[in-house]
């Protein structure tokens, strides 16, 4: 199966934003917007749901914090016992700069390892379908798939030109 | 579409630039023939590096014997070098991750090489402790790993310890941040990129980055976690730097005011070298659009602030030695303003209260070259602030039969040399190879340029079909 696929090329924010909220509320399938810096506003517009890589972070920071505090008290009372200064084994006032910094350290790289998996980012990966180069410099491509049963491609191309589109492209997309 | 214009406030690039122009200044300089200046600065910093790697090199063969340390000043040059670069880095965390918190835009324009910088600072703190430990070889020994001794585990309740943990954390943090925020930027070179090494080495860079809706906004998101984790991670870090002094019996050090002390400090000395540098990468990399009146004027303003905390600091210090009625904390800040390194503290004074309150002035605070000159002063008076702390509550022992003086030798100066060889030539790699402004960010705070930039477009390539 192929499915047609129609990108708008924008040359302004708002004029994206626009487009997207008109090109949404007639119906069609929204396959993503491409823009060279996080337009704000562009989450409402999609409806996009918030992203749940909060809890992510919180929880490699508070797997971070358990394996510090662990650590530092097993060694220190369990494994060897070792009397610094007659101070007790379980010291747990000078385990707390450490536990902090790990779960510093945890929540940090687990939510940014979180976010290359998520994203799909990984060295070598394909960027995105070809001729839209520009849309990490100064372009803004808005791309909708054509369905059967949602308006057609005339609709769009009017839609986009009515928002100020500078070009529409047109491609088939192999679909699984 | 209704957008928010104040023309009261200045904009934050000057110019009128649309994005097309963002892109083009950053990325010009990356990809033609360095300028004759830069040639310059690289050989200067290389030539100060390798005097530091010789120095470096030397006291690891021959040990740290070949420093002027002695049995009563134990700690000088070396941890003193350590303290201030460590400071230096806190100022960059400040401006990608503080003033991200609390929405200053300005930021934009400085944070990539503020960020840049704070991983070289802490490249530079990191190489102190370690040949501090005489043998540096053996450094692994400070990390808990199931050892044949035992296994005789590591002290956690030693702030030196606590200072190992902080100290990675930190730069790990920081690089990661810096890596992230880079994505987007990557991505651009990637894009425009006309030779086949540069598009293969970007497209490895850039991880991919499309400029995805979905993926901004769950980029939007970890930037903004990394910011609120690398917030209290800051202030963590030089905590524990001043834990280090704070926890151990010597009159001067042993005072709970050192946590805010150092903290307030760290930025202060971290905003002044982020002023000297952004004044000159403005110059050698032409960047005269993006950093502006208005960010030399902000961290002056900055400056300001933390000076006056600095100066607070010092006026505490001398004022609960007095009031505490202890004997050896009386002594010790009479001999600090009076005794043997007095030159050194009114150095500091001078260069650390005195310098910043030229920078009331809107003149001043306009005139680059003195603002430069001024960064320098606050550059070396925090460098003679950690110098007096240490090296003044040391040298007066509480028995004065082991009483002692200390000057460094020529092998502490050239590992001094060296640490500024190493700061300034990744600085100028940087600078030459990376994106120095966050492009992604930039654009993304045209705002008030916004619409003459839309009105540019037009004109540029003709109204829309």
């Amino acid at each position: 199966m192929s499915a047609r696929v129609l990108t708008a090329v924008f040359r302004t924010e708002a004029e994206v934003l626009a487009a997207t909220r008109s090109a949404r509320e007639e119906g069609f399938e929204i396959v993503d917007v491409y823009t060279p810096y996080h337009v704000h506003g562009m989450d409402e517009a999609l409806g996009l749901r918030p992203s749940r890589l909060t809890w992510v972070c919180f929880l490699c920071g508070a797997a971070g914090l358990l394996l510090a505090l662990w650590l530092q008290f097993w060694t220190s009372a369990v494994s060897w016992p070792l009397n610094v200064g007659g101070k007790p084994f379980d010291s747990m006032p000078a385990f707390v700069p450490i536990a902090f910094e790990i779960t510093v350290l945890f929540a940090g790289l687990g939510v940014v390892a979180a976010l290359l998996i998520r994203a799909r980012l990984r060295p070598g990966r394909a960027a995105r379908p070809p001729g839209l180069e520009r849309v990490t410099d100064d372009r803004f491509a808005l791309v909708v798939r054509l369905t059967r049963a949602r308006p057609g491609q005339h609709v769009f191309e009017g839609l986009s030109a009515a928002h100020g589109a500078e070009s529409v492209l047109d491609r088939l997309e192999e679909t699984s | 579409m209704a957008e928010v214009l104040s023309p009261a406030r200045e904009p934050l690039v000057d110019g009128d630039k649309s994005y097309h122009d963002v892109t083009e200044d950053i990325c010009r300089p990356l990809e033609g023939r360095p300028t004759p200046l830069w040639w310059g600065g690289i050989t200067l910093s290389s030539l100060m590096l390798l005097a530091g790697a010789v120095a470096v090199g030397y006291q690891c063969l021959v040990g740290i014997g070949t420093w002027g340390l002695n049995r009563t000043v134990g700690w000088a040059f070396d941890i003193t070098n350590f303290v201030f670069w460590i400071g230096i880095g806190h100022a960059g965390t400040l401006i990608s991750a503080v003033l991200f918190l609390f929405r200053q835009r300005w930021r934009t324009s400085v944070n990539r090489s503020a960020e840049a910088m704070t991983i070289f600072a802490v490249m530079c703190a990191g190489i102190f402790p370690l040949i501090h430990m005489g043998r540096p070889w053996l450094a692994y020994w400070v990390l808990p790993y199931p050892n044949e001794r035992g296994p005789l585990w590591i002290n956690w309740r030693s702030p030196l310890l606590w200072d190992v943990f902080a100290i990675s954390t930190y730069f790990i943090i920081s690089f990661t941040f810096w890596l992230v925020g880079l994505l987007p930027d990557f991505a651009t070179l990637r894009d425009r990129a006309k030779t086949k090494t540069r598009k293969a080495l970007f497209n490895v860079l850039s991880l991919g980055w499309s400029g995805s809706v979905r993926t901004w906004q769950r980029y939007e998101l970890v930037y903004l976690l990394l910011a609120g984790l690398a917030t209290p991670l800051v202030f963590s870090v030089h905590t524990i730097v001043s834990f280090d002094f704070a926890t151990s019996v010597i009159p001067g050090w042993h005072t709970t005011i050192f946590p805010p002390y150092f903290v307030a400090g760290a930025i202060f000395s971290g905003l002044s070298m982020v002023l000297t540098l952004m004044l000159i990468a403005r110059k050698v990399m032409r960047l005269e659009d993006y950093i502006t009146k208005r960010h030399v004027g902000a961290m002056c303003k900055l400056i300001i602030g933390m000076g006056g905390i600095v100066g607070l600091a010092y006026g505490t210090e001398f004022f609960i030695a007095w009031y505490s009625g202890n004997a050896y904390e009386k002594f010790v800040f009479a001999n600090r303003a009076m005794g043997p390194f007095a030159w050194a503290y009114w150095t500091m004074v001078t260069c650390n209260v005195v310098t910043p309150q030229f920078l009331w002035f809107k003149k001043i605070r306009e005139n680059f070259l003195l603002v430069f000159l001024l960064s320098l002063l606050i550059n070396v008076g925090m460098w003679f602030e950690r110098f007096v702390i240490i090296v003044t509550s040391l040298h007066r022992d509480y028995l004065p039969s082991s009483w002692a003086d200390y000057s460094p030798t020529s092998i502490e100066i050239l590992t001094l040399v060296g640490s500024f060889g190493l700061f300034f030539t990744a600085f100028l790699v940087f600078c030459r190879f990376l994106p120095v402004i966050a492009m992604a960010e930039v654009k993304g705070v045209l705002g008030y340029a916004r619409r003459q930039a839309n009105e540019k477009a037009y004109e540029k390539e003709g109204a829309p079909s």
